[in-house]
């Protein structure tokens, strides 16, 4: 965090205020900490002061992972600046860790100066030999390196709460809010909204919303009181376009996307989906959304998730399942049931740590192979990625866009730090968003040579290359489909090797036809000889570590594919035109892959599989080593 | 809801009351596609194909709002003859797709087509969870107790110790009882008839098709190439009145040719017995709507393994609200009346926001 010289005030208390142009901050504790609500309430006052901000929810698998354990550390990062950023931070220039286990699992990632506030009252003999403190971290001289601030949270909570009628057991549970309150004033964030959202939150229970109201408040009064804090900081509102802005997860923006492309569609929204980390939460938010004509249906199965969409699909809805890895193996065989069938389908893939149950809870994009690759037979689908948490509003309009208008399945990748990561999101004029309209076969599409008019439910637009939609209900075209390969035209089952020849090819050359459009370079220096090359949520820290190299001097190009498949028709052309192109992933070079063997061009590949996202500083090193060697 | 009957057409209260009614008298041949049919000669399927080119009309539906879903099998072919909309789709997945189809389209009369391997083994999950929402459709499972489009192995129906291409000593797997099965799937509606009695056929089918909800129907049908004959025994005009149960709701459950033999309480369920040996007010009166499931079970396991005492008909008939009409009811329900756009422009700013100038 940079201080801006001379910017210190006195304010009441006594107490200095500087100003940051930026702060990472990580919350960790144990799972049962509360450490994901206090990180949402902070980022959401934060939101509400107008900085730009970035977040990084990071928790176990386990909903209950045993008390005090390193494998129970649910931590949540926060990077507010008052300028526009990209990522959740590097590395946190604070760390607030509420017991023993939290400060092991998180230490390691402090740079040298960092602040710590612990919560004192937890690192007792047994819970510090429980994580390995042989010693005291305080006596042994492993954190000389930062500004440690032991607090005690824990009894401070209690004590603060003795008037009000609550059981201990609720005030040591208030102790996230104290903790709360505390950062809020010591980064000077209101804490109105998160007292109105606990009020709202425990309407049922007002002793315990009056328990965690009074924590937040003896946390702020602490700060304002103590001597251990002697400066508080301020970080002014980020210069961003004007408009409005909420927060919004990648969850909620794609669960927003697709209502809003059932709305621009004017068609009823069909959800199959089976419940799967890191994807349930779509399912959850559709399901609040009925007035919009969204029907969720939590199937018995993964199958039956996409089964029914297409069912839905068929007879005239937008059918959607939403799932990850494990449940894109599963549907395979129903993708490609689609893919014969030529209907809309949108397989929303929020990708997570694999093989098999993997890490569930931890980000990867491992699944590009099976999106652009995983059915049996020729079986080329759409595919659609986003970069960003509210980039995935776009990216779901985007994919119902293209599965309506080419009657094909689009699969959707986003990733478990897209879906519960956040940022500010400056929202759309409803009158911006396409018109999604498409229509309905209503009458005969064909001439027999005797002059008969005829339905062909295979006869194909020229343009677009899709069949018609001839839904059930529509008098005159009942028809018949199915798995079995069908004749050019009339869709009747044909075994005849031309005309199969004929439909395979067929069904590529219309994935081919889908309009995408050019991908653009950002190349703000204009002369840069080296492309980074993303897809998905690298975008952020590519982008950040191209900030970086250009203001060191270096020139860098970067570009990000929104569309996998198919792919920009300019890409060929721009991978042509830089020196050296590096690409990384958090997979073992999925995409390097696929661009050597479609543009034969010796792309630079550089990945990593830990389940989080890539530093933007990992990756400046790694994009200045090629731009000093090319 | 009404139990009235009108003077033609539907009944009110059954399953397709938001099914468009044909304005025309319809006839079998109106319901035949253009399609050759591919079923070996002599096979089962034949009869119900005919017997639902011929039931079809008396629905008295647009034709245009049917619609036949099937998975893989020989069984799935059907759709492809009848024409309907229709979708032949994947191995024991149509419960599934039909399920969409049916809850988004509550104009649909939706059928299943399907067979002991497709419904039973690929497909078992479907379908136990298609009977116990009980989505509005009606669900026919061809069983032939043998797989025939993949030329002959044994099935979760085939009895134990069949003999056949991939059990050349026998089949070890006990078999399903459908019936038993979709009863403890929670059905509402199970039936069960065979190909060879088309009057039969078309009488279940009729009452399939106006229950609301879920119907299952299992109809034995005869593969005369992998394995004919397996339900000779009920067909045979020697032995078939020995073998079958003909269950007429209201009426006391007896069978042979002189009511010789009687439906009785036995133990935990129901047992046959001599007629001559219990007193006539003792034999069960068969009652499809019976709440308790037990008594349909009960039937359903009367058969032995050589099929003496298979009860046909309706076993069950249960009125249970419908997934899909509940689920139309929460739209309905969740609906503002607001202009969509307007309700999204609220709905993007929902929660906390702030501007920016």
């Amino acid at each position: 965090m940079n201080e801006s010289a001379g910017s210190s005030a006195k304010q009441p208390g006594d107490k200095q205020i500087r100003q940051l142009d930026h702060v990472v901050i990580r919350f960790a504790g144990d799972s049962g900490d509360g450490m994901q609500l206090t990180g949402d309430r902070f980022t959401s006052e934060t939101a509400q002061l107008g900085n730009d901000l970035s977040t990084l929810p990071n928790f176990p698998a386990e909903i209950r992972a045993p008390a005090g354990t390193l494998p129970g550390v649910s931590s949540f990062q926060l990077h507010f600046a008052d300028h526009d950023i990209l990522t959740p931070g590097d590395e946190p220039d604070v760390l607030v860790a509420m017991n023993p286990a939290a400060l092991k699992a998180n230490v390691a990632d402090l740079p040298a100066g960092a602040t710590v506030i612990v919560n004192i009252d937890e690192f007792g003999k047994r819970p510090m030999a429980k994580v390995g403190y042989a010693v005291s971290p305080f006596e042994d001289g492993s954190l000389a390196d930062f500004t440690v601030h032991q607090v005690p949270l824990t009894s401070m909570t209690v004590t603060a709460l003795e008037e009000l009628d609550v059981a201990k057991r609720d005030a040591v549970r208030a102790k996230n809010m104290f903790a709360l309150g505390l950062i809020s004033w010591l980064y000077s964030r209101p804490v109105e909204s998160t007292i109105a959202f606990i009020e709202r939150k425990f309407a049922s229970r007002p002793e315990i919303a009056r328990a965690n109201v009074a924590a937040i408040k003896a946390g702020w009064a602490y700060g304002e009181t103590t001597e251990g804090f002697a400066v508080r900081y301020e970080v002014k509102p980020a210069k961003l376009p004007a408009g409005n802005y909420r927060n919004i997860t990648g969850n909620t923006a794609l669960a927003y996307g697709l209502v809003a492309a059932g709305v621009q569609a004017r068609l009823p929204v069909f959800l199959g989906a089976y419940p799967i980390t890191p994807a349930s939460d779509i399912l959850h938010e559709l399901s609040k959304h009925k007035r919009f004509g969204v029907t969720t249906f939590q199937a018995e199965d993964e199958i039956a998730a996409v089964g029914a969409a297409v069912g839905a699909s068929y007879g005239g809805a937008l059918g959607i399942t939403s799932t990850s890895g494990p449940g894109v193996a599963l549907k395979s065989e129903t993708i490609s049931l689609a893919v014969a069938l030529e209907l809309p389908l949108v397989v929303v893939d929020v990708q997570r740590a694999g093989p098999s149950t993997g890490l569930p809870t931890k980000t990867e994009q491992a699944d590009l192979n099976i999106a652009l690759f995983g059915r049996h037979g020729e079986a080329p689908v759409a595919v659609v990625a986003a970069s960003s948490p509210s980039d995935c509003f776009h990216a779901a309009i985007e994919a119902s866009r293209i599965a309506l208008k080419y009657r094909t399945p689009v699969i959707l990748l986003s990733d478990g730090y897209l879906a519960n990561g956040s940022e500010p999101w400056r929202l759309p004029e409803i009158s911006e968003l396409p018109d999604l309209q498409v229509s309905y076969a209503d009458g005969p599409n064909h001439t027999l040579p005797n002059g008969e008019e005829v339905f062909w439910p295979y006869k194909r637009d020229p343009e677009t290359l899709a069949r018609p939609w001839a839904i059930p209900g529509t008098a005159g075209l009942e028809h018949r489909i199915g798995g079995l390969e069908k004749k050019d035209g009339t869709g009747d089952i044909s075994y005849d090797p031309a005309n199969h020849d004929l439909m395979v090819r067929t069904r590529a050359a219309r994935i081919e036809a889908i309009d995408v459009p050019d991908l653009e370079v950002e190349d703000p220096d204009g002369d840069a000889r080296v492309l980074a090359l993303g897809w998905g949520s690298t975008y952020g820290p590519i982008g950040a570590a191209c900030r970086k190299l250009r203001a060191n001097g270096h020139s860098i190009a970067q570009a990000h594919l929104r569309h996998l498949a198919p792919m920009p028709a300019n890409l060929g052309a721009v991978l042509a035109s830089y020196d050296k192109v590096v690409i990384p992933e958090m997979n073992l070079g999925q995409l390097s892959q696929v661009l050597r063997a479609r543009f034969l061009v010796d792309v630079v590949g550089y990945q990593q599989v830990r389940g989080l996202p890539f530093t933007s500083t990992e990756l400046e090193s790694v994009f200045e080593e090629v731009v000093k060697n090319v | 809801m009404s139990e009235a009957i009108t003077e033609s057409g539907p009944r009110p209260g059954t399953a397709f009351d938001l099914v468009p009614k044909a304005t025309a008298p319809q006839t079998a041949k109106e319901f035949k596609s253009d399609q050759e049919v591919r079923w070996c000669p002599g096979c089962g399927d034949y009869a119900i194909l005919a017997a639902m080119q011929g039931f079809l009309p008396e629905l008295g539906l647009k034709r245009e709002n049917i619609c036949f879903v099937s998975g893989i099998g020989c069984s799935s072919r059907f759709p492809y003859y009848l024409d309907t909309y229709g979708m032949h789709s994947i191995h024991g997945r149509a419960p599934a797709i039909a399920t969409g189809l049916a809850v988004s389209r509550p104009d649909l009369s939706v059928w299943v087509v399907t067979g002991d391997g497709d419904a039973l083994s690929i497909g078992g999950n479907h379908l136990i969870h298609a009977l116990r929402r009980n989505v509005n459709l009606k669900i026919l499972l061809f069983n032939n107790r043998i797989y025939g489009l993949t030329k002959g192995q044994y099935s979760p129906t085939s009895e134990v110790g069949k003999l056949t291409k991939s059990t050349p000593m026998g089949s070890v797997d006990w078999p399903f009882n459908p019936l038993s099965l979709a009863l403890g799937a929670e059905a509402s509606f199970v039936a069960r008839t065979i190909d060879s009695d088309r009057k039969h056929l078309t009488s279940v089918l009729r009452a399939a098709a106006e229950h609301e909800g879920s119907a299952f129907v299992e109809i034995y049908q005869n593969c005369n190439i992998f394995n004919d004959g397996a339900f000779e025994v009920l067909k045979d005009p020697e032995s078939r009145d020995e073998a079958l149960i003909r269950l007429v709701h209201g009426e006391p459950i007896t069978m042979g040719k002189e009511a010789e033999w009687s439906v009785v309480r036995t133990g935990w369920g129901l047992g046959v017995v001599e007629s001559s040996t219990v007193d006539p007010a003792d034999v069960v009166v068969h009652d499809e709507t019976v709440a308790d499931p037990s008594y349909a079970f009960s039937l359903s396991r009367l058969p032995g393994l050589d099929l003496r005492h298979t009860p046909i008909g309706v076993l069950r008939s249960v009125k249970r609200p419908t997934y899909d009409s509940i689920v139309r009811d929460q739209l309905t329900e969740a609906s503002t009346g607001t202009e969509s756009g307007a309700e999204l422009e609220k709905l993007l700013h929902s929660g906390d926001t702030w501007t920016i100038l």
